[in-house]
């Protein structure tokens, strides 16, 4: 079964946990600068958002590259960088509609989300269930679920 | 290691930076924080110093778990002599900026001296700028917030800065960080403005890597979340209701100081408590409570984020309030509420808005407020000083006046900046201030609390809950429940909560954590981050090591055993109702024994062998 990061923007509480957990994972450092995926703060709504890659199936990042950097994980879903295939042109940066991948000076290649290789540490570190990996076919569910359940009283 | 091992010190009389390896003999038996910064301050400045001038030194310190993934370890300290007391302060902070700070690289940042002019230290990575800030001089903190952001163009800027109460004396002056979190007590920003350092702006994007034991802290840190999580008041009381929690309980337990102390339960307390916050108002259906929040890596957020209704008279047509910001904790809701009798939650949402907005402490402000309005009461201040307004309890239009005035420094509002203790020797009633060694009193009255009352009396701040909170045991049941109205054992327990909390406060974590945790929970975390030998037993000898660093630090700047007391209300006035009903404090059973199990003589001085003991 395919799973995909689900994100619930209410259930969040700004604390960056996944933020902290993704840059150690990824970069050995603990670092919100380093992490693939960013809690948006709005304060005058009161709103915490967490954002990331989202493993587009027609992923724009994957068509821009012009060395086939970007490749298909068949197994998660993920569109995984290979860092020593990139040239760090960042026309992916360009063409990701999302803004979720992104260039590094330290490494002089691009970043994003890998979904950790199919246990992603963001949705293990999250205290509040605002991300979790779910059926990628019905990450719908659980909303869906509570909404009935809001029905049937 | 766990320490950036750098510190940063920033001489304001000169406009020169410089930074140190940090002193790894002392971190490894002060840890960080509260104790390494203490130990700091008392090598580098003469305790006796007047603490506005520019021999005193005002340090902003982390702790080696600041900035990791352990829960809640995004804490950060401001230490430096209190012009409020005249003692050590050290105010404690969450919110984001702490963490930015490791990341940029530094364990703590030492400011000496005094600026020539008005200036703000800019610091992004190893790039450090002292800034001249007559543009935001004059502003307050939120301004100050913006324009740096605007001006830096940078969202992920971290900002502390100080409002224009600070800038105008007030001696209870907070520094505000990430708009609405502060190192509130003793008047830590009125130091920080004294040196016309206006704002601390940080950008850091190095990150904290050097973990002793990777593996060993992950599993201490998940172990650790774990514990929070499954934790009836961690999981769940203070997400859902944040400290307000307290309000209603509190009230019940008759420990809810009540109009300047007269009286110990609030009729109006189900009015202002976290219940209140979450209903739906008659206005917009919307209630007060927006979110709660986490300050940074913390997994319990019980910060508050509200709103205030749009309708009432405090904000109408000031479009700039409209929005959601930090809310009610039960400290400020205590102080600006039931001990101004006020119940109007609206009104102390607008009243704690501002306090942030302009830096003072709303536990000071509200209890200044409430001596102001016994004074008013009692017709020793009088519609001469107030510009007309009625200064009288339950006032939410003289509460509302009473923080804009203070907030911007202006009229009255020069004579509120000066606390509870001298706006009482002003108006001669030295008597009605409810502070000890000057600094105002947190939420529990310790005539239904007795532990608090020598937590009080004993606390190296002044009149402070976050020194010894055994409302834990005396009211809570954690780690066992204790009668609130005994005495007996509550030396030992009040010893055994200071030394704790000292090095809770010196590790990065937040106080909060100890609901749940224990030294037992916390050690592994800091061992497997840190060099050193950090066991449970360790880690409470530091804090009493820290303990009575800070004493020795208030006996050489001039305090004395004579300042370890309440006020006499608290002493002969008893509790007029609820469960307390017939007591006052007892603090003279609980005194000797105190310094008794302290290992300090009768006049309250660590003894030779204590010193030794503790390596001081």
């Amino acid at each position: 079964m395919l799973r995909a990061l689900q994100i619930e923007p209410e259930k969040c509480t700004g604390c960056l946990q996944c933020e902290l957990a993704c840059s150690y994972q990824a970069e050995g450092v603990f670092n919100p600068a380093k992490s693939r995926i960013k809690v948006f703060t709005f304060h005058d709504e009161g709103r915490f958002v967490p954002y990331t890659c989202t493993q587009c199936s027609e992923a724009w990042c994957m068509h821009a590259c012009p060395v086939e950097a970007i490749v298909l994980n068949e197994e998660t879903g993920a569109k995984e960088v290979l860092a020593d295939v990139c040239v760090g042109c960042k026309v992916c940066t360009i063409a990701c509609p999302f803004g979720t991948v992104n260039y590094s000076q330290d490494s002089k290649v691009v970043y994003k989300c890998d979904l950790c290789g199919g246990d992603p540490e963001c949705a293990k570190a999250c205290p509040t269930a605002a991300i979790t990996y779910v059926d990628a076919d019905h990450t719908g569910l659980a909303r869906m679920r509570a909404h009935a359940a809001a029905g049937s009283n | 290691m766990a320490w950036a091992n750098n510190v940063l010190r920033v001489n304001l009389t000169e406009g020169t930076v410089s930074n140190e390896p940090l002193n790894m003999e002392w971190a490894r038996i002060y840890l960080g924080q509260r104790g390494l910064a203490t130990k700091y301050l008392a090598e580098e400045i003469d305790p006796a110093c007047d603490a506005l001038s520019a021999d005193n030194k005002l340090i902003m310190t982390t702790g080696p778990l600041t900035g990791t993934m352990a829960s809640t370890g995004g804490r950060y300290s401001v230490v430096t002599k209190s012009p409020l007391t005249g003692a050590v302060a050290c105010s404690n902070s969450g919110g984001f900026i702490g963490a930015e700070l490791k990341a940029a690289g530094y364990d703590m940042i030492i400011f000496e001296g005094k600026s020539p002019q008005p200036v703000y230290l800019y610091v992004e990575n190893e790039k450090v700028d002292i800034v001249p800030a007559h543009e935001i001089w004059g502003q307050s903190v939120w301004a100050a917030d913006e324009w740096l952001h605007k001006k830096y163009q940078d969202p992920l800027l971290r900002v502390a800065a100080v409002g224009r109460a600070a800038e105008k004396g007030c001696l209870y002056a907070s520094i505000v960080n990430d708009l609405h979190r502060a190192a509130g007590r003793s008047g830590v920003g009125t130091v920080m403005a004294s040196k016309n350092l206006k704002a601390v702006a940080v950008r850091g994007t190095k990150g904290v890597g050097n973990i002793k034991d990777p593996g060993a802290f992950m599993q201490a840190v998940n172990a650790g979340k774990q514990v929070l999580a499954e934790n009836a008041v961690t999981g769940q009381g203070l997400p859902t209701y944040g400290t307000q929690v307290l309000m209603n309980i509190i009230n019940e337990v008759g420990a809810m100081p009540t109009r300047n102390m007269r009286e110990v339960q609030f009729e109006g307390a189900s009015k202002i408590s976290a219940e209140a916050m979450h209903e739906p108002r008659a206005s917009d259906g919307k209630p007060n409570l927006v979110t709660n929040a986490g300050c940074f890596g913390c997994t319990i957020a019980c910060g508050r984020i509200s709103t205030i209704d749009r309708g009432h008279f405090s904000i109408e047509n000031k479009p700039q309030y409209w929005g959601a910001s930090g809310g009610l904790e039960y400290e400020a809701a205590w102080a600006l509420g039931s001990d101004t009798g006020v119940d109007d939650i609206d009104a102390l949402t607008y009243a704690n808005f501002i306090c942030n907005e302009d830096g003072i402490d709303p536990i000071s402000f509200g209890a200044t407020v409430a001596a102001a309005m016994e004074l008013y009461d009692l017709g020793a201040i009088t519609k001469a000083q107030t510009d007309g307004v009625e200064l009288k309890f339950g006032s939410a239009e003289a509460l509302a006046w009473a923080t804009e005035v203070t907030c911007k420094g202006e009229g009255f509002g020069l004579d509120l900046g000066l606390g509870s203790k001298r706006l009482c020797e002003k108006y001669g009633h030295p008597d009605l201030s409810m502070t000890v060694k000057g600094q105002e009193f947190p939420a529990y009255d310790p005539r239904g609390i007795q532990g608090m009352g020598l937590t009080y009396a004993t606390s190296n701040r002044g009149a402070c809950h976050l020194r010894s909170y055994t409302v834990s045991s005396e009211v809570m049941g954690v780690p066992e429940k204790t009668d609130p109205l005994a005495t007996e054992g509550k030396p030992e327990m009040v010893k055994a909560y200071q030394d704790a909390t000292a090095i809770v406060d010196s590790s990065g974590l937040c106080v909060f954590t100890t609901f749940a945790w224990t030294l037992e929970d916390i050690a592994p975390q800091v061992a497997a981050a840190c060099e050193g030998d950090w066991t449970p037993e360790t880690m409470l000898e530091a804090g009493e090591r820290i303990w009575n660093l800070e004493r020795e630090f208030n006996l050489a700047a001039g305090l004395t055993a004579a300042d370890d007391t309440l006020p006499k209300r608290l002493l002969t006035e008893p509790a007029q109702t609820g469960p307390a009903k017939g007591h006052v404090n007892r603090l003279h059973e609980m005194m000797p024994k105190y310094y008794e199990v302290r290992g300090w003589t009768e006049q309250g001085v660590p003894t030779a062998e204590t010193r030794q003991r503790l390596g001081l």
